[in-house]
This record gives C-alpha cells, structure tokens and sequence, in this order.
C-alpha cells in the first residue's frame, strides 16, 4: 500500500522545532511497543509454547519430558477424546441451525414491523449477560422442584421434564439456553444487513410483480450472503467451544453426556495436571476449526457478492 | 402516499399488504420479546421472595411478602445468623468485593486496552517502520486462535510470574491489546481524512500530539464502540478468571457466582440469594444499556460488519 508520505526534507516549519525529531521507524516502534509487548508474551510465545507442550508429558511439577507424537496418538485412540469431540458435534448441530433460523426470521420481522431501538435493546438483554448468569437462570427455571417451566408443564400431558438432569436432553437443553442468549444479536446482525441491502432493489422486484416468499429467496437471502457467513462462522467457531454455560450447570454429567471437548481438554489440564495431553488436544480443536472456518466460507462463497 | 395525521413509523417499502401474515408476524415477535426479557423476571422476582415462600410461589408472578434480604445477606449487609435464618447455606461469598474485583478488572483492561490498541493502530494506519505491513499481518493471524489454546501456556505464564490469585494476573494477558481493537481502529484510522494530521504536522506537532490531539478526537465514536463491545466482553469473561483467581478474595462477579452456587450443598440449593446475586452481577449491563441504549444497539451490530 503506497500512501504519500510528508518526509522532513520537504516541509519547512512554521517555526523552528525545540527539539530534534526522532526519526518515523522509531516512533512507529514506540507506539507499538505496548501492543507488541502484549502480542509477543500472550499471542505469538502461548501459540508457540502450546505446540512445544503438546509434544511433552508436564504435570507442571517436575520437568516436561519430550514424548513426541504420543499425546496426539493418545488422542486419537482416546474413546473419551472421540466422545467430547461427538457431544461438542452434537451440541453444535443443535445450537447452530435454530439459532441461525430465528436470527434470520427475527431479523426480517424487525425490518418490516418495527425498527424502534427499545424492542432491539429488550431482544439484545440476553446478549448482554454473561455466560454463568444465564446458566444460573436456566438452572433455576428449569430446576425438576421448583423451576417455574417444569411447574408449568407439570400441568400439561407433557409433565415435568429433567432438562439438565437427563444424559439425553442436557445437551440440547444447553444448546437451547444458548439460542436463547445469542438469539436477538444475531438477529440485530441480521437486521443491519438487510438495511444495507438498496431499496431500489426490492422496488424493481416489485414492479416485476415478484412474490414476497419470491423476493426473499431470490434476492433478500443472496444478497445477505456476506452477513450470512460472518454470523455462521463466528458462532461455529464459538459454538465449538462452548465452556462456560457446562461448567455452570452440568460439569460434564450426567454420565459424561455434556462432557464437550473444551471441558474435557480443561479437566485433563487442571483437574488431572496433563498439560502435554490438554495441549495436544487443544491443537487438534484449532486445526479442526481452521478446517471448518475455510470449508464453510467456501460451501458459502464468501469472496463473492451479488452486490458488485 | 396517503396523508398520516401525526407521528410516522419507519418507512414502510411499497409492498401489497399482507395482512395475514403481518399480524402472525407481529404475534412471533411480541413472543420472542417476551421470551428474551421473562427469565429475567423471574431473576427478580427470585430474588425478591423470601426463602420460605419459595415453596409455595414457585408459579406466581409476583412475590407476595417482597424483601431485600436476599440483596442484604449477599452483599454481606447482614450478620451469618441473620442471613442463615433467611435460608442462606452458611456460604459466604462476598459479592460487593467481587463486585470492586469486576469493577477494576474491566476498568483497566478497557482504558489500558482501548488507549494501546488505539496507539498501536494508529502506528499502522499512519506511521512507516520497517516490517509493519509483516507485523499487521501477525495480528490478523493471531485473531483466530481459540482460547483454550492460549489460555494453557497463559496459566503457566502467568504461574510463572508469581501472578496466580491476583488481579494483575488476570489483567495482564488483556490490558495491552487485542489484535480485534487494532484492527477495528486501524481500519477506522485509515479512513480518517490526513489533511488535519498535515496541517498540524506543519505547525510542529509530533507524532505523539497529532495522535492525541487529531486523531483520537476525531475517532470518538470507533473508540466509544470499542471501549463498549469490550466492557461487555469482560464484564462476562469467565474462563480465564476462573482459572486465575482461586481465594475469593480475587474473584470476579461471574467467578464468585459459580463458587456461590457450588457451596450450596445438595439438596435445595440456595436459590433465593444465588437470585439475587445474578441480578447483581447484571445490574451494570443493563445500566450500560438503560444509560447508553441506541449506542450499545450500534456497536453490537457494528461488530458484525467487520
């Protein structure tokens, strides 16, 4: 990127500096300087020190011991690595398309009904609390006593329900809750997109005597594309690691059915100190969502807009 | 367009009506409205109903004998009796202290971050070095790495330095920058016109001062949006002052709900003051929103139009 450039020979100061200036390569050091420090000791040495541990056995007592491959092959062979990997897939596959679904739907009532800022900022409250806050609110409206859902659905045929408590229904309880809490942003992420797409558009459509289910498949949706991939990219990747929301309410259980591989790469680093075997897995969780990052933008062409 | 007497809702594209659907339309949305905000009734209203009520009002509404023991007794406003005879488990995590430990732990990683990050994008918006397009393109690599891989080697990093258990360990690996605000500031800084930037150049000032005088001024709200998007961030973080604090004198408000909750022993967990400490912890968003509504809505979606 060529930008012109003011260099000290052409410009003749109003007034004569105090001081001399230093030159431009060293300020631009200095002003990086802080970011750098922070890049280099919590960004680039962490990557790079991960992938040195995940080649070693290190309880963090005594000295790491250089194992090679091992950790990666334990892994592999781990029925316990496969079963986080296949409840994590699970999870996701819950959470992803009906949260993508309602955001979508969402968004398109927000942009023909009501544009006021209030109903955005009641639907964006969920987003606002933090993971363990809308844990601790999902525990307790589903609680099996007392919660207020399952006193409700106790007067139904349905009955009450286990919710977290149950090895089939936990992982998509807390797929749910998270719908819930993602929900109205993705929506409002949505909503800006559609904004972005020109009226003179939808006018055109019109005038061709085009059918509204017409003009959302063939022009509201292409046109959303590149929103479309940002919003599913960046909850697949968020949706892989899902922590926090297990952490809170189930801590793996029942019988290891929400054991997710976050949690689980989190218990074998600081519940049983295996920081080569934590880190190896955390390696195959970023190469499998470099994988997932680069084949979604592809299935969606992200490159390409209808736009231009 | 026919004539609206008074005050004109947005404007509305020329469509047939579709009555029908219009009205289904509105239904699901008053729906979604009212799940998004319920559960946080209930929160309050929890916190509201005095443990031995709990019982008998687990459907209503309302509670019938509202109180604020349930505030008082995890603030740590009440003696243990008083609060044991409330229906608190004898577990006392101090949520006003954990309350200070949130304060400052978003606090200064939102101005130490936001101010370096700033400097930094500026540097690469603006200023030449040697190796800066190279180093630019460290960060945007740097921005997909997932947590869990960093937070690892962060631990033992911050072991290390004798940080574990306290407030500056938790802040360090966030108060200098993340390669999201420098991006999100250089793509704005980058956009700003330079003719102010020269003139001032002209009058003698340096780098620092154009930077502080110009460009921060005129970027206040790219530098409102970041500040904002990054206080709610972490406010909420959990993870890693999770794994960093470990006496609760150094917990964060997420940190000593969970601790909270875990005390409780099994059987009925204490949900009236777990209740109330949720309201708690949520209190300063929903002020960030009350206060700065329509900007908090902007640059949640503007973090979406990267």
């Amino acid at each position: 990127m060529t930008v012109p450039v003011q260099t000290e020979s052409l410009v003749v100061p109003a007034r004569a500096p105090t001081r001399r200036r230093s030159p431009e390569w060293v300020v631009g050091y200095l002003f990086i300087l802080p970011a750098i420090i922070g890049f280099l000791v919590f960004y680039l040495y962490p990557a790079l020190r991960g992938i040195q541990i995940s080649f070693t056995n290190w309880n963090l007592l005594s000295a790491p011991e250089a194992v090679g491959l091992a950790n990666y092959n334990e892994a592999i062979r781990d029925p316990k690595f496969w079963s986080a990997l296949g409840i994590t897939l699970k999870y996701v596959v819950w959470n992803i398309p009906i949260q993508t679904l309602l955001s979508l739907v969402l968004a398109v009532a927000m942009d023909r009904l009501v544009r006021s800022m209030f109903v955005k900022g009641l639907l964006i409250v969920p987003y606002l609390l933090s993971n363990v806050l809308v844990a601790m609110i999902f525990l307790w409206m589903l609680d099996p006593l007392l919660g207020i859902v399952n006193q409700w659905l106790d007067a139904t045929p349905l009955g009450k329900q286990p919710f977290f408590n149950s090895a089939e229904q936990a992982i998509p309880t807390i797929a749910l809750v998270n719908v819930w809490k993602h929900m109205g942003f993705n929506a409002l992420l949505f909503y800006a997109g559609l904004q972005a797409i020109p009226r003179t558009v939808y006018e055109a459509a019109a005038i061709d005597g085009s059918s509204e289910a017409n003009t959302f498949w063939k022009i509201t949706l292409p046109l959303l594309r590149p929103v479309t991939v940002f919003v599913l990219v960046t909850s697949v990747i968020g949706s892989f690691q899902i922590f926090d929301t297990v952490a809170v309410t189930t801590q793996g259980g029942p019988a290891d059915a929400t054991k997710v591989l976050v949690y689980y790469i989190y218990q074998n680093a600081f519940g049983f100190f295996r920081m080569g075997y934590a880190t190896a897995m955390s390696m195959i969780l970023f190469a499998l969502l470099i994988l997932f990052t680069l084949v979604q933008m592809r299935l969606l062409r992200a490159n390409e807009s209808d736009l231009d | 367009m026919t004539t609206v007497p008074t005050t004109q809702t947005a404007p509305h594209r020329p469509r047939r009506p579709f009555p029908f659907g219009r009205l289904l339309a509105y239904l699901a949305l008053a729906l979604v409205i009212l799940i998004s905000i319920f559960p946080i009734w209930i929160v309050f209203k929890t916190a509201l109903t005095g443990s031995r009520n709990i019982f008998t009002e687990a459907t209503s509404l309302w509670p019938s004998e509202p109180t604020l023991i349930n505030f008082q007794r995890v603030l740590g406003l009440v003696s243990l009796e008083e609060a044991q005879a409330a229906g608190g488990s004898g577990s006392a995590v101090n949520f006003l202290n954990a309350m200070k430990n949130s304060v400052i732990f978003t606090g200064l990683i939102v101005v130490g971050q936001t101010f370096f990050s700033a400097m930094a994008a500026y540097a690469f918006a603006r200023l030449r070095f040697p190796g800066r397009d190279a180093i630019f393109t460290l960060f945007l690599i740097a921005m997909m790495i997932p947590g869990i891989v960093l937070f690892i080697p962060n631990f033992i990093t911050i072991k290390n330095l004798g940080l574990l258990n306290t407030l500056p360990g938790m802040i360090a690996p966030f108060i200098l920058m993340t390669p999201f605000a420098v991006f999100f500031l250089r793509q704005f800084f980058l956009s700003l016109p330079r003719e102010t930037e020269e003139a001032a150049f002209l009058d003698g000032a340096g780098p620092f001062t154009i930077f502080w005088r110009i460009t921060l001024p005129m970027s206040q709200g790219p530098i409102a949006t970041l500040a904002i998007l990054t206080t709610i961030g972490m406010w909420n973080e959990f993870f890693w002052p999770f794994l960093i604090a470990k006496d609760e004198a150094s917990f964060t408000l997420p940190v000593a709900l969970q601790v909270f909750k875990s005390q409780t022993p099994q059987g009925v967990p204490d949900w009236t003051g777990l209740m109330a400490g949720t309201f708690i912890a949520a209190v300063p968003v929903f002020l960030l929103l009350i206060v700065l509504g329509r900007r908090v809505v902007e640059s949640l979606a503007f973090s979406g139009t990267k």
